[in-house]
């Protein structure tokens, strides 16, 4: 079970973030993406290599209107 | 008589990035991306804030393409944080998103007015600076803090004129001036701009910028305003730049007695 923007998931655990962006429809490339696990932020250029642990908290961010 | 200045012969320069805009634009509060594009070309800024939050898969159209599409910087800001260590995570969040290492930094202290929280805005300054940010704080209308904020390296100071989205122009044009002499960094005037008026009295006051976003996407016509606001900067500084005159009780006339007609 991991965690993405506040939903549970029950797989992504041991898998790479870019299945994570894959699942929201993001390419492994998305621009103006950030990604938080744990509170800490996971460069773009590990997005391929960074593996899920279990129950963590992603958090997938992108550009909103504000401000 | 000195040149008569313009956009181009009186930049804005922050950190190093020369601006021909004294306006910088928030992207909140547009109805819809295409109003947001136009706002953006009638208003004539380069530079405009930009909030991060959770993706949405459901969400149409992209900012980023049409912020790109319209050739403006983007300034992330930490809108929504209410601690030191939210606002330095969002800004790093932010650098990777946007590949910039500027940021409006928003640290927030309370829900009903938005005001900044003192202490966790200047930690989280210090920290972003010596994380190499080029951080731009939000900022109370206190020129101590403003000066507190420029000590840790803060590349400009952008006080309040009135709470965010209040509309109530600038509640102490004294101590903008006040923080106008303190610092020796921008001043952008962020927040309470109401209408056209408030943005000409903040460049009047000495600002070097003011920052708009409510008053422009939540006006009736929005496009329209964002043009006011372009214009009333410019007159602003124009008027900063050519010195008022002093105030007084009693009139001077303007027309010469001398020579006046004598009907007796």
């Amino acid at each position: 079970m991991i965690v993405v923007n506040g939903k549970q998931r029950k797989h992504g655990a041991g898998e790479p973030l870019v299945a994570v962006l894959d699942a929201l429809g993001l390419p492994a490339d998305a621009r103006g993406v950030a990604v938080a696990v744990e509170g800490e932020v996971v460069p773009r250029a590990q997005w391929t290599t960074f593996s899920i642990p279990e129950g963590a908290r992603v958090e997938v961010l992108t550009a909103m209107q504000g401000g | 008589m000195a040149t008569l200045q313009t956009t181009e012969t009186d930049p804005l320069v922050i950190a190093g990035r020369m601006l021909h805009s004294r306006l910088l634009l928030g992207t909140g509060g547009f109805p819809a991306l295409s109003l947001l594009a136009e706002a953006i070309r009638a208003s004539g800024s380069e530079l405009v804030t930009v909030a991060l939050r959770r993706v949405d898969p459901s969400a149409r159209g992209s900012l980023i393409d049409v912020l790109a599409q319209e050739g403006v910087e983007l300034l992330p800001n930490t809108a929504g944080c209410f601690t030191a260590r939210d606002a330095v995570l969002t800004a790093k969040l932010a650098r990777d998103a946007f590949e910039t290492n500027w940021v409006k930094l928003e640290v927030i202290g309370d829900e009903d007015t938005l005001l900044p929280d003192a202490p966790e805005l200047l930690k989280a300054a210090e920290q972003l600076v010596d994380e190499g940010f080029v951080v731009l704080p939000y900022t109370t209308d206190d020129p101590v803090l403003a000066r507190r904020l420029v000590d840790v390296g803060c590349a400009a100071v952008m006080p309040l004129g009135a709470p965010i989205g209040s509309g109530m122009g600038i509640r102490n044009p004294y101590n903008i001036a006040l923080i106008r002499e303190a610092v020796q960094v921008p001043v952008v005037l962020d927040a309470g701009v109401g209408t056209a008026s408030d943005a000409t009295l903040a460049m009047e006051l000495g600002c070097d910028a003011v920052m708009v976003a409510s008053a422009v996407s939540r006006a009736q016509d929005p496009v329209a305003m964002a043009a006011a606001m372009r214009d009333a900067v410019r007159a602003g500084r124009l008027a900063y730049g050519a010195g008022r005159i002093p105030r007084r009780t009693y009139a001077t006339p303007s027309t010469p007695s001398e020579g006046l007609a004598d009907f007796s």
